[in-house]
Parts: structure tokens; sequence; C-alpha cells
């Protein structure tokens, strides 16, 4: 078990190493969502009615799980060369723990995604987005979007390892997850879609979970939904993980 | 990152021995391998045996089951039939302490494009269960072994094919393995490279390690192993030492270019002394089997120069893997299946 711990820890500041050597990477998790928030914010803001909230509070929380939710990109794309250049052949010769290779991978996705939660939090807050919660609720909504970006890290280990070429686990993965992303709360009421949107959206898990982080740091009505979001998060996860590492021990056995 | 987490004393991945191997088994010993993908058969009842400290070459083309072997014996398939020990483990039950004690240079070099050369031996170091410093330590003894001391601290991604080979050996030879595999080590290498990697090779067998390697070639195998065994569709069809083997070929060939085609008989009849069988013509060219190969050439120009044929080219051409093949299947060497080389 501590043999797991050390290897994961290994393996994920192996990922995270990538950061420092290809920039590309880095701009994809700083400059990107900022340009995301400041074009929503300020082209589409004047347009999008927002009952009972400012365009920027109401947009904040919806962006950033979307942000988050993109985080485990990095894990079909590394996965992916993994696999496809044969780097698993290397860690498998190894006596090291097999679950490192994936654990490592994910463990380094909270990482990034944490990073990209400051940077765009940071942003809100220069341009204007303002809390309406205490300490615990704001720490409660990191933790929240923090489960929900692992779930989804798992999501994307099965991407990575399903595909052919990390080309392919971008434009799929882009084209699975980004209207999920759009056809919920995250960037307009769910009232103004016409009504079959309007139906998905409300049982998207994405609006669940972005309407529990509104419920945490704009004291939104919460209902359900914090608890929602979690049960969806833990149900993601234990769909895809052992899906992740089935797939994962037949790519790895070619 | 931490490193108290590590349980396993660094040195111990590094004990250069058999701990568990009863002392008078050989390194590694095959019987009866089988392994199928689907309906083709890649393995079909091999056997091998392979004494400590020696160097057993697989001969084969394309497809014929050098990798599938390799894979077995490194814990990365397991067989659907047979056995396999290395250092008296067993391959399927005892993977996980097998992989303690072998090393592998695969086909196609599993190397970290985004870490440095360094960063790749560290990486492999700790994942051995090292503390950073001492892998550290051992992966810079390897660079500077291998010559990319210079490249150490470029991303690997900037490496030519050879340094990316000799990065991806330096990693399978972090734990000084006693075992070593190492598939088709020179295919698409330049000539120098090859003979640098040559030369790496038996500088390791001098040092004790046992190797196991693959390769389509001939004189590849000839320089480098004790014993070599030729595959073909599965099965090993022949084994020895490339002595031995060359016997069972009849040594090498000698071919004369002539000037003009019409002097064949004259050149036949003067060159036939030198050799047990009639010598052939073919489109100008005639060919026969000589054993020596001192003094062949200069024997050859003397006899032809006295019987006044005129000579356009000359030269002895070594035994290749199509003669083996031809000698042994009465098939040449197919090039089977390339596309299905990236398993
Ligand atoms: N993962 C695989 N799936 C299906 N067929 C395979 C796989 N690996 C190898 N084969 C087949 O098994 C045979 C032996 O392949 P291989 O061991 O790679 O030969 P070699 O290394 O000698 O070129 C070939 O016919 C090849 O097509
Ligand atoms: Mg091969």
């Amino acid at each position: 078990m501590s043999r797991l711990v050390s290897d994961t820890l290994v393996l994920s500041e192996r990922n995270l190493s990538r950061l420092r050597t290809a920039p590309d990477l880095l701009i994809a998790f700083t400059v990107q969502p900022v340009m995301f928030v400041l074009l929503f914010a300020f082209v589409f803001g004047g347009a999008i009615q927002t009952p009972g909230y400012d365009y920027i509070d109401f947009l904040i929380p919806g962006i950033i799980v979307q942000n988050i939710a993109f985080g485990g990109f990095v894990t079909a794309l590394g996965l992916n060369e993994d696999v496809t250049k044969g780097l698993i052949d290397r860690f498998r010769t190894l006596p090291m723990a097999r679950a490192a290779v994936l654990a490592g991978r994910t463990l380094a996705d909270v990482v990034t995604n944490l990073l990209s939660l400051l940077i765009l939090l940071a942003t809100a807050l220069i341009i204007g987005f303002s809390f309406d919660a205490g300490a615990g609720e704001i720490v409660a909504g990191i933790g929240l979007l923090m489960l929900f970006g692992y779930a989804f890290s798992w999501v994307f280990a099965l991407l990575g390892l399903m595909v052919s070429s990390p080309e392919s686990a971008n434009s799929l993965g882009f084209l699975a997850v980004f209207p999920l992303t759009f056809i919920s709360s995250a960037f307009v009421p769910v009232e103004s879609m016409p009504g079959g949107l309007a139906w998905f959206a409300e049982i998207n898990p994405f609006t669940i979970v972005v309407d529990a982080m509104r419920a945490l740091w704009l004291d939104a009505p919460a209902g359900n939904a914090v608890w929602g979001a979690v049960v969806w998060s833990l149900v993601i996860m234990a769909i895809f993980a052992p899906l992740a590492v089935r797939r994962y021990r037949l790519a790895a056995a070619r | 990152m931490t490193t108290t987490l590590v349980p396993n004393d660094p040195q111990e991945a590094a004990v250069h021995d058999f701990t568990d191997a009863p002392t008078d088994e050989p390194a590694i010993s095959v019987r009866g391998l089988v392994k199928s993908f689907g309906e083709v058969r890649a393995l079909d009842g091999v056997d091998l045996e392979v004494p400590r400290g020696a160097v057993l070459a697989l001969l084969g083309p394309n497809g014929a089951g050098k990798t599938t072997a390799v894979r077995v014996l490194t814990t990365l398939l397991e067989p659907d039939a047979g056995t396999a020990r290395v250092v008296g483990l067993d391959v399927v039950r005892d993977a996980r302490a097998l992989r303690e004690r072998i090393g592998l240079a695969g086909q196609y070099a599993a190397v970290d494009e985004n870490l440095t050369g360094l960063g790749n031996l560290i990486m492999v170091g700790r994942l051995y269960g090292m503390r950073r410093a001492a892998a550290r330590e051992r992966g810079l003894e390897l660079l500077a072994d291998f010559e990319l001391m210079d490249a150490a601290k470029r991303p690997a991604k900037t490496y030519s094919g050879g340094m990316r080979r000799r990065l991806d050996l330096a990693a399978a030879l972090v734990a000084r393995p006693p075992v070593l595999f190492l598939d088709e080590p020179t295919t698409g290498l330049d000539p120098r490279s090859r003979l640098a990697l040559w030369e790496t090779i038996e500088t390791l067998k001098a040092d004790g390690t046992t190797v196991l390697l693959t390769t389509q070639y001939l004189d590849e195998a000839d320089r480098l192993a004790d014993t070599i065994a030729v595959v073909d569709r599965g099965s090993v069809i022949a084994r020895g030492t490339s002595d031995e083997l060359k016997d069972r070929l009849g040594g090498e060939r000698l071919e004369v270019r002539l000037a003009d085609a019409t002097a064949a008989p004259i050149a036949e009849r003067a060159l036939a002394p030198m050799s047990e069988e009639p010598p052939t013509t073919q489109d100008g060219t005639v060919s026969l089997t000589v054993r020596g190969r001192d003094g062949t050439i200069v024997e050859a120009v003397r006899r032809l120069d006295e019987a006044g044929v005129g000579v356009l080219d000359l030269g002895l051409r070594r035994p290749t893997l199509d003669d083996v093949f031809l000698s042994l299947t009465g098939h040449v060497a197919e090039a089977a299946d390339d596309e299905e080389e990236t398993a």
C-alpha cells in the first residue's frame, strides 16, 4: 500500500513536470480560461438576463465548473501517449504498483485543477465577482469542485485509453463534454431555454453541480443541489473508474 | 515529494544475484511456450535454455514471434501454455519478484519524451524503490556510460534515434538486472550507433549479465551471441553456435561478375578447384560456395587472370538470414505482417 502511495507520487510528479517543459499546456490551463471569462463577461454579459444576480456573479461558478470538468483532458492525452508510445511497457516491467499509473495521472489533475481554479478566481475577483458566503462555504465549494473534477478525470482516463491518438481524444472529448456544459445552467438560466433543452438541462449533472456552487458561493437557494452534486460525482467515479481500470488492463496486455 | 514512504532498501533492487534460484538453474529456461492472438499462433511450442552469463540471439524474420517471446519472458504477456522461468522465477506466478531482476529494452524505445534524459532515469530508479538521491546518482552514472551526459538536461524528444535507444537501454539497466532482454536493439540505427551498441552489449556480457536479444540480422547474432536460436512461425527451427549454423549453410559465397558473359565456362573451370560443389552462372555472374575467407579473393583473382577472364566485380557474400532460411526451411524469410509490429 505504501508502495502504491510512493509510486503514485512519483508518477504524478512526472506528469506535472510536463507543465514546465510544455508551455502549450500551461497556457491551456491559465490563459485560455481567463480569456473565456473575459469573453463571456463582456461580450455576452450585457445580453443575458439573470434575474437576481449580476451576470458576473452568475457566470463565475458556471465557467469554473466547466473548466474543472475539462481539467481531466491532460489525463486523456497523457494516458493515450503512454499507451501508444509504449511507455506502459516500461512501467509494467518495473516492480511498481500497477494502479499507480492511473492514480498518478488523476492525482496530477487535482493539482492542475487547483492551479486553474486559483487563476480563475483571481480573475473573477478583479473583474468584480463577489462571494456571498462564509469561509466555510467557500472552502466547501472548492472541495466540491475538486471532487467533481476528480470524477471527470476518470471519464477522460477512459476516453484516452479508448481512442487511437491524442488528436482524437481531443476532438472526441470536446464533442462529448462541450455540449453538456452549455446545455446546463452554467451560462444562461435554464428557464430561458426552449422546452426540450430545458428538460435536458434540468437533469444534466452539470446543472446540479453549478447550482450547488451558486448555493455555496452566492447563497442561492440550495434545495438538494449540494448533496446531489456530491452523489453525481461519486456515481460518475463509480462508473468510470472501474471501466478505465479494465480498459487499462486490456490496453496494457496487448 | 516525500521519500520516507519508500519501504525498500534502495540497494535491494541493485543486488546482482539470483537469490531465489537454485545455484545450478539456468538464467532462462522455457518449455513448450504457446501464445496465440486469435487465429495467429505467435508462439507454437518454444523451448529455450540460456545458461547464466551467456548471450542468446533469437534470429528470425518479421512476424516470427520474437517480440511475443520477449514479452512473455518479461511478464508483459501471459502464455497460453507452457512454462518459462527466469532466474528461477516463474514468469506468471512470480512476476512481481521477477521484475526486480530483469531489464527490457523493447523494439521501440519506451522513454518519456517530455522528461529529460536524467529525468527519465530518475523516474525509473524511484519506481524501483530507490530514494531520489540514489536514483539521481545511478542515472548520472548511466548517462556517462552511454555518452549522454551532454544531453542529460534536454527533453528526450530532442534526442536522435540512436540516443533514444541508448537512453532506453540505460533505463533497463538502472537496477543492474542480472538478465537483460533486448528486442531488435539495433534495428533502424545507423552503422556507427549500431557498432557502439554492440560494444555496450559486449561489455555487459563481460560483466556477467545474461542477455537474450532478438535480431533479423545474421551478422549481429554472429558477433554477439554464444548461441543462436533460429525462429520461424512461432517455433525454433534450428539452434547452435554461429559456426555450427554456418556449417549447415556451407560457408560463404564467392560472386564474380564477368566482363564478357560468354567467358562463363572458362571462368567456371578456372574457379572449380576452390569449391566442393561446381560453380553456377546466372546473368553473367559466376558464384560458388567457399570455405575459408583468408586469401580467397586473391586466389580467385589469380586464377581468373591466368585463365585470361575479364572481371567487372568480385566479392565474398556472407550468408544472410535469407540463406539461413532457404537452407533450413526451403522457403525465403517472409516479411510477414509489418503493420502488426506496433504491439
Ligand atoms: N497483439 C497482437 N495481436 C494480434 N496479433 C499479434 C499481436 N502481437 C503479435 N501478433 C502476431 O503474432 C506474430 C508474431 O509477432 P511478433 O512476436 O511481433 O514477431 P516478431 O517480433 O518476430 O516480428 C505475427 O504474426 C503478429 O502479427
Ligand atoms: Mg518484433
